[in-house]
C-alpha cells in the first residue's frame, strides 16, 4: 500500500475533494485524521473509514485559529503517535467582482483560504521535523496561475497559496519536509456547485473552457495528492500539479 | 495494478529514466515496447523484465526517422494489439554555450529532442485514437522551463517540447488522447554522467533544496502516474521532478 504506517491530517476533510482525499488515503494504509468545522459530515466520514477497516479520527478544526490548528495536530499525534503528511485543503470560493467585493469579504476568505494555509503549516512542521520529514500538500487551483474574471478575491487567495508553498518548500528542504501545491481546475464538488455548476448554462460554459470535454470529479484531484504525498514523489518539491483538463494549457 | 491491460510504448527505454520507466510499467502489469538505438543494452532489459514474469518487446528505434517511427509501432501493435501509453523518453545532453554550440550540435539536438516528440507523436495518435484514447508523456526538463548558463541548444530543444506537448493536449482532448510533459532537474543517469563526473555534481547539489541528485525511479513514477487512468483529469500539465530547483 502506497501510504502504509504514515499519518495524515486533511484539513476540510469533511466532504468534497478532502473527504476523497480522505478515503483513498485510508485504502492506501494511511491513519487519517479529518479536521474540519463541519462536524455532522465529518463524524460520519470518520465512522465510514472505521467501519470499512481503515484508521480515521475527526476534529474540529476551524483554520483561521491558530489555537484550533496546534490543539488539532496534538489530537492527531496523541492519536497515532505522529504525523506525516498535511493536506491543506480547506477553503472558500465566492463568486464576485472586484468593485463587488467588500473589504470584509476579502478579509474573510484570506483568512480562510491563505491564513488557514500558513496556520496549518506553522503548527505541523515541529511535529514533521519530529518524525524526520514530511509531505505538504496546499490545494491552491488554476485560479491561482491565471487571472480571473469571476472570483478575483478567490484567486488572489490562490496566488498566495502557489507561491506561500514554494517558500516552505525552500526553507524546509533541508530538514526533509516536502511541500507542493495542487490546481484543479472545475472540480464537482459541494464548494462549486451552487456558482460554477449552478445550472445547465453555467455547467455548459465550464465545459466550454476545459478541452479534455469533463469537469472533474474530486477522486481526480484526490490521486494526485496521493501521489504528492507518498514517497513516490520524494524528489518534488516546491512544484505545482495542476489537475485542470487542460484549461490552464491553452 | 496500476497499468494492467495497458500496452507502452518507451523511446530511448534501453537505458536511464526509459529503462526505469519499463522496469516500472512492467511490475504495474504493462506491456512494454522498448524502442531505442542501443541494440544490445535494449535487449538486456527486454530478458531481463521477460525473465522476470513481465511481458516486453525490444525494437529498433532512431527517433529522427518518420519511417523507423512508423515501423516502431507497427511491431508494437502487432506484438500486443494496441497501443495505450507513447513516453518520448529519447534525448540527447550536448551542453555548449551559445557561441559554442556548433550548427550540428544544434541540429542534432533538436533532431533527437524535438523532432523526435513530434515524430513519435505523429506515429501514435492514429493508433491511440482507434484504442479509444491515450496518454502520452513527453519527458522536457527542468531546462525547457528556465535560462542556464551552460546549455543551449538543449534548452530551445526542451522549451520546444514543452509547448509541443500543449498542443497536443488541446488538439487531440476530444479523442480521449492525454498529453503532459515531465521536468527532471538533475538525475544521476548514463546521459548526466559526463556532466556529474566534470564536477558538476557539487554545483547540481548547491541548487537542489533537497540536497540530493534525482534517480532515474524519481522520474520513473512520476511518468508512472501520468500514464495511468489516475491522471486521467491532467492534460496539457507539466509534472516538474526536480528536488525543488526552479521553486527558487
Amino acid at each position: 500500500m502506497r501510504l502504509e504506517n504514515k499519518v495524515a491530517l486533511i484539513s476540510g476533510g469533511s466532504r468534497g475533494q478532502g473527504a476523497a482525499e480522505a478515503r483513498l488515503f485510508a485504502g492506501e494504509g494511511c491513519k487519517v485524521v479529518i479536521a474540519d468545522v463541519l462536524e455532522d459530515e465529518g463524524r460520519q466520514l470518520e465512522a465510514e473509514i472505521n467501519e470499512t477497516g481503515g484508521e480515521c479520527v475527526f476534529v474540529r478544526l476551524d483554520v483561521t485559529s491558530e489555537d484550533e490548528w496546534n490543539a488539532a495536530v496534538s489530537a492527531a499525534v496523541a492519536r497515532f503517535g505522529k504525523l506525516d503528511i498535511l493536506v491543506n485543503n480547506a477553503g472558500i470560493y465566492r463568486q464576485v467582482g472586484i468593485e463587488d467585493t467588500s473589504e470584509e469579504l476579502w478579509d474573510n476568505i484570506f483568512d480562510i483560504n491563505a491564513k488557514g494555509v500558513f496556520l496549518g503549516t506553522k503548527a505541523v512542521i515541529p511535529e514533521m521535523r519530529k518524525a524526520g520529514g514530511g509531505s505538504i500538500i496546499n490545494i491552491s487551483s488554476v485560479a491561482g496561475l491565471v487571472g480571473s474574471w469571476r472570483a478575483p478575491a478567490y484567486g488572489a487567495t490562490k496566488g498566495a497559496v502557489r507561491l506561500f508553498t514554494k517558500s516552505t518548500a525552500i526553507q524546509y528542504a533541508g530538514e526533509g519536509i516536502r511541500c507542493n501545491s495542487v490546481h484543479p481546475g472545475i472540480i464537482e464538488t459541494p464548494m462549486t456547485t451552487p456558482n460554477l455548476l449552478r445550472d445547465d448554462a453555467a455547467r455548459q460554459a465550464s465545459l466550454d473552457r476545459t478541452p479534455i470535454g469533463r469537469v472533474g470529479q474530486a477522486e481526480d484531484v484526490a490521486w494526485g495528492v496521493l501521489f504528492l504525498a507518498s514517497d513516490e514523489s520524494s524528489f518534488m518539491t516546491g512544484s505545482e500539479l495542476v489537475i485542470d483538463g487542460g484549461l490552464f494549457a491553452q | 495494478m496500476r497499468l494492467e491491460n495497458k500496452v507502452a510504448f518507451i523511446s530511448g527505454g534501453a537505458r536511464g529514466m526509459g529503462a526505469a520507466e519499463a522496469r516500472l510499467f512492467a511490475r504495474e502489469g504493462c506491456q512494454v515496447v522498448i524502442g531505442d538505438l542501443r541494440d544490445d543494452l535494449g535487449r538486456q532489459v527486454e530478458a531481463e523484465i521477460n525473465e522476470l514474469g513481465g511481458q516486453c518487446l525490444y525494437v529498433h528505434l532512431d527517433v529522427t526517422d518518420e519511417q523507423s517511427w512508423n515501423d516502431a509501432i507497427a511491431a508494437s501493435v502487432a506484438r500486443f494489439g494496441k497501443l495505450d501509453i507513447l513516453v518520448n523518453n529519447a534525448g540527447v545532453y550536448l551542453p555548449q554555450t551559445v557561441e559554442n554550440t556548433t550548427l550540428e550540435n544544434w541540429d542534432l539536438t533538436m533532431s533527437v529532442n524535438a523532432k523526435g516528440v513530434f515524430l513519435g507523436t505523429k506515429a501514435a495518435i492514429p493508433e491511440l485514437r482507434r484504442n479509444g484514447g491515450g496518454s502520452i508523456v513527453n519527458i522536457s526538463s527542468v531546462a525547457g522551463l528556465v535560462g542556464n548558463h551552460i546549455s543551449s541548444a538543449y534548452t530551445a530543444s526542451k522549451g520546444a517540447v514543452r509547448l509541443f506537448t500543449k498542443s497536443t493536449a488541446i488538439q487531440h482532448a476530444a479523442d480521449g488522447i492525454r498529453c503532459n510533459s515531465v521536468h527532471p532537474g538533475t538525475i544521476e543517469t548514463d546521459m548526466t554522467a559526463d556532466l556529474l563526473a566534470a564536477g558538476g555534481r557539487e554545483d547540481r547539489l548547491n541548487r537542489t533544496p533537497l540536497r540530493r541528485l534525482g534517480q532515474a525511479d524519481d522520474i520513473a513514477y512520476g511518468v508512472l502516474f501520468l500514464a495511468s487512468d489516475e491522471a486521467s483529469f491532467m492534460t496539457g500539465s507539466e509534472l516538474v521532478i526536480d528536488g525543488g530547483r526552479t521553486a527558487m
